[in-house]
């Protein structure tokens, strides 16, 4: 890729305001987690999430949620330019309420697992993930 | 229809009635986010898979609904309970209105 000398001042430019802003822009994990549950307090048992600490490249970093009795399962990543990630709907002939994935994270930042259990109560877990190299493109 | 899209599932040829098995499903698809822009500065748009569902004999899995920060060819491993002999229907659902479907029989060891 050729950069212009204007584009180039564009993209440094653009790089410091969000070098400035990154606590503006980020969503907070409490204010998502509230827009999952409607304003319910979601309690930390029963879910897990096991995300890397370390991700070198956010193109492919593999997550696992598992949660015990769930029927849905909200992924979200808090910094992304749009914080949704995947939600998993768990049906009759699901053998355990758990699933693997490979989400993208440009930055690093909290990854947010909220549980929707069987009986309508919630259960949220967060883990920060440190992204060497961000993997949203722009 | 995106092109050199392969949909690829591992299931047990066999398990024992009731056991609970483990399914990994990979699907090749470039999953473009629509923020990246191409050479010229025009945006790239938004084509990635939407929704992703797996059923056994016609009861729900696990139904998956994806935004673009679900990988490039997005990966899933899960769990099912096999109560009797039957078919894993694994179901993706792209952007542009394709539909790809792959099924697989398991046996009754």
């Amino acid at each position: 890729m050729n950069f212009t000398r204007r584009e180039t001042m564009a993209v440094s430019g653009a790089a410091l305001v969000a070098s400035v802003l990154p606590i503006k822009l980020m969503a907070s994990t409490t204010d998502l987690i509230s827009g999952i549950t409607g304003g319910t307090e979601a309690s930390g048992d029963g879910i897990s999430l096991t995300a890397p600490e370390i991700a070198e490249n956010g193109n492919t970093v593999p997550i696992s949620i598992d949660a015990p009795g769930a029927v849905a399962i909200t992924v979200l990543a808090a910094g992304n330019p749009t914080p949704g990630v995947a939600k998993f709907n768990f049906g009759a002939g699901s053998g355990s309420q758990s699933c693997t994935t490979r989400i993208r994270l440009a930055g690093t930042q909290d990854v947010i697992a909220v549980a929707e259990m069987a009986d309508g109560s919630f259960s949220a877990a967060h883990q920060t993930v440190k992204v060497t190299i961000g993997g949203c493109g722009g | 229809m995106a092109k050199g899209v392969k949909p690829r599932v591992k299931v047990p040829k066999t398990a024992a009635a009731g056991e609970t098995i483990t399914i990994k499903t990979l699907i090749s698809h470039k999953m473009e986010t629509g923020r990246r822009k191409d050479g010229d500065g025009n945006v790239i748009p938004r084509s990635i898979i939407n929704r992703f569902t797996c059923a056994f004999n016609g009861k729900n899995v696990v139904d998956v609904n994806m935004e673009p920060a679900i990988s490039v060819n997005p990966y899933f491993q899960f769990e099912a309970t096999v109560p009797e002999a039957g078919e894993f229907v694994f179901t993706w659902y792209d952007d542009d209105g394709s539909v790809y479907e792959k099924k697989k029989s398991i046996k009754i060891a």
